[in-house]
């Protein structure tokens, strides 16, 4: 018996309905991990007392604190202070919430602690062909393991709660290729900042995606996340990458991986999940890794990006009167001028951290450049670590000393001045080179203003005080 | 959730591509633990001015557009992050409904399960909304939920679309956590069939 050829996203899909979808009525998709975060759930756990529900399964579901916490340096007494009255309430009310229904929670400083879409993976619970979900966009970073990860919205948080399930309706599928390899100084970032400058910020909505292509084979999982995480920023909610021995070798060994028998059937499984040759996407995007060179944006939402070499666009040449009109109000909010280059724009702070970029890969290539250098003076680098993990790790390997020695702040682990709600904020008019994910308009603090580029743009701009190309510093380092 | 009953109201343009929601609630006023409050929120950094007072040139601030009920935003309204506060502000700001020609997924899944209509038209119904809500501030459109109509002004009604699940849920006023609750003997019976993927104890 034959079936017909499937996607990734397919088999996956399929193997969690537990209704599909008819002409009136959404599938019913069965939820193998909730991660669950103290500013999108609140609401969903009030409303499970008003109707008096349970958590269904308070053993697939995982909560820690990441949003509004405070990254700054823990007291003598080894807390880290909170000091704004509404977020000790969240945390409070979290903490409450987590309790009652039963939930494991990682508090704030404690060993697990970190953003909910690095501890996912660190803990070996994101695993292939699981669904993920989370309320929060940047859910699709789990995707990078296989699984169908995306975001939700807090009354789903509470369907999530209540029954383990969501309704949904089935969304299309994009094939994004990428091949070739990534010249040194480019990095992951660089190639999906390039992708969504491609296809604009609405172009992958109603898809998901899958990466492919050797250049997304070339990457490790770390690099995979990054691009799997800004998926959402193309439109698309979740994105995925077919498992492989570099997903296998890093989930092998962590704190929930199967092991013994239980390891060699998961393998068994997770080979079985990548599409089968003759698959059919319903849309296609390819991109060519060996042409790609540092991206850098230069407006207010991440599809506005250029290579770094390259310059800001001008409005006149737009046929589009709204895409005119959005260009001009990106370029006054931003106070740049039309075909003007980036490269030597001062900037006054560097944030490297986020769910796309704080994990050890990414402190790593940050601490290689800036070894033994100074940052810029007048300019403050913001060195967030992605979970108390990471920041342990990275204490080991010594990285902090560089950090501090070069200037930089070393901070405590958290979403930090990705979303500027823990007091990690620019201020007005400020710029920024930022490893996140969104250079929304008072995204990273109210009138503030940023640039989205890898780690490696992040360090070498630090070093020198204005926007850098990294090539010029890596070929010098390494 | 009240059910969703037809209504005639005025409306007000931001006729802005890619509004994100970061813009329609910032992210410093997500640290609430209920809905109360954020309609006053609502697209504060182009509303008010550092000190807190409103910004005379953005037209929310226009007193002829106090009492819309109808946004108008651009296209690919809703983009970025999956806050429901978002649209938890649009309504505490007094929105029953947003016109545009293009929603971003989560945000239109979210205003859905919370009585704000997301109404897809084209683009020259857009265009033309979007003038008439500038020329004539008491110009009204009339939308029907049940009949997936928008009355223009003119006369002329236009057809939207919308998921038949998630407007029988609108018209009824019910939310959809109810509905899957009912379903607990086929979840059930999924989860009998399917050994968990993983456990987050240890």
């Amino acid at each position: 018996m034959t079936s017909a050829p499937q996607t990734l996203f397919e088999k996956v899909w399929n193997s969690h309905l537990v209704r599909p979808q008819s002409a009136d009525l959404p599938a019913v998709l069965y939820i193998d991990l909730h991660l669950v975060h103290e500013v999108t759930s609140p609401q969903a756990f009030s409303l499970l007392r008003e109707r008096g529900l349970k958590v269904r399964r308070p053993t697939q579901t995982l909560a820690t604190m990441d949003h509004s916490t405070p990254t700054t340096p823990r007291g003598a007494d080894g807390v880290i202070p909170v000091v704004d009255e509404m977020a000790l309430k969240q945390l409070e009310v979290f903490t409450r919430n987590c309790d009652d229904f039963g939930i494991r929670m990682f508090a704030l400083g404690t060993e697990n602690q970190g953003i909910v879409h690095v501890i996912g993976p660190e803990q070996g619970l994101t695993q292939p062909g699981m669904t993920i979900v989370c309320g929060d966009s940047h859910t699709s970073t789990h995707g990078a393991f296989g699984a169908l990860a995306f975001g939700i919205g807090t009354s789903e948080v509470a369907h999530v709660l209540a029954t383990q399930c969501l309704l949904q309706n089935k969304p299309q599928t994009m094939a994004v290729r990428v091949d070739g390899g990534l010249a040194p100084g480019v990095a992951a970032k660089d190639i999906i900042l390039a992708i969504i400058a491609k296809i604009g910020v609405g172009g992958g909505t109603g898809y998901v995606f899958e990466y492919m292509g050797s250049a997304i084979r070339g990457l490790t999982m770390e690099g995979r996340m990054t691009i799997c995480n800004m998926s959402i920023e193309g439109g698309a909610r979740a994105g995925m990458i077919a498992p492989d021995e570099t997903t296998f070798n890093y989930i092998a060994g962590r704190p929930h991986a199967p092991h013994g028998a239980d390891w060699e059937a998961a393998l068994a499984n997770w080979r079985a999940l990548p599409s089968d040759d003759g698959a059919v996407f319903d849309a296609e995007v390819i991109l060519n890794a060996d042409e790609l060179v540092p991206m850098i944006t230069y407006g207010t939402n991440p599809g506005m990006g250029i290579p770094i070499t390259g310059r800001v666009p001008d409005p006149d040449g737009l046929g589009d009167v709204s895409q005119k009109m959005a260009l001009d109000k990106a370029l006054r909010y931003m106070d740049l001028q039309p075909n003007q280059s980036l490269l030597g724009k001062k900037v006054d702070v560097v944030f490297v951290g986020s769910c796309t970029n704080s994990r050890i890969s990414d402190l790593r290539d940050v601490a290689r450049l800036i070894n033994g250098r100074k940052i810029a003076d007048n300019l403050r680098m913001l060195v967030v670590p992605g979970s108390q993990r990471v920041k342990a790790q990275a204490e080991a390997e010594g990285l902090h000393e560089i950090f501090k020695a070069a200037g930089a702040e070393w901070r405590e682990a958290g979403c930090s001045m990705c979303i500027a709600m823990n007091g990690d904020e620019l201020r007005p008019g400020q710029y920024a080179v930022s490893t996140s994910n969104r250079n929304f308009e008072g995204r990273q603090g109210k009138g503030g203003r940023t640039f989205l580029a890898s780690p490696l743009t992040a360090a070498a701009t630090a070093l020198n005080g204005c926007i850098t190309d990294p090539r010029e510093l890596y070929m010098e380092k390494v | 959730m009240e059910a969703f009953k037809p209504f005639a109201g005025s409306m007000v343009a931001v006729p802005i591509n890619d509004i994100d929601t970061d813009q329609i609630i910032p992210a410093r006023y997500l640290k609430v633990t209920d809905k109360l409050g954020l309609g006053a929120a609502c697209f504060a950094d182009w509303r008010y001015n550092a000190d807190g007072s409103p910004k005379a040139d953005f037209v929310l601030n226009d007193p002829q557009y106090q009492h819309a009920q109808v946004l108008i935003g651009g296209h690919n309204f809703g983009c970025g992050s999956s806050r429901e506060h978002a649209p938890w502000a649009l309504l505490g700001a007094g929105f029953k409904a947003v016109i545009s020609t293009y929603f971003a997924d989560i945000f239109k899944n979210n205003a859905l399960k919370n009585g704000l209509l997301p109404i897809i038209v084209d683009e020259e119904t857009h265009r033309q909304l979007i003038s008439l809500a500038q020329e004539d501030p008491q110009s009204q459109v009339r939308v029907d939920l049940e009949t997936q109509t928008l009355v223009l002004p003119d006369g002329r009604a236009v057809n939207f679309p919308i998921d038949g699940f998630s407007k029988e849920c609108l018209l009824q006023g019910v939310d959809q956590l109810g509905y899957l609750m009912n379903l607990d003997a086929q979840i059930a019976a999924y989860e009998t069939n399917h050994t968990p993927r993983v456990t987050t104890r240890v």
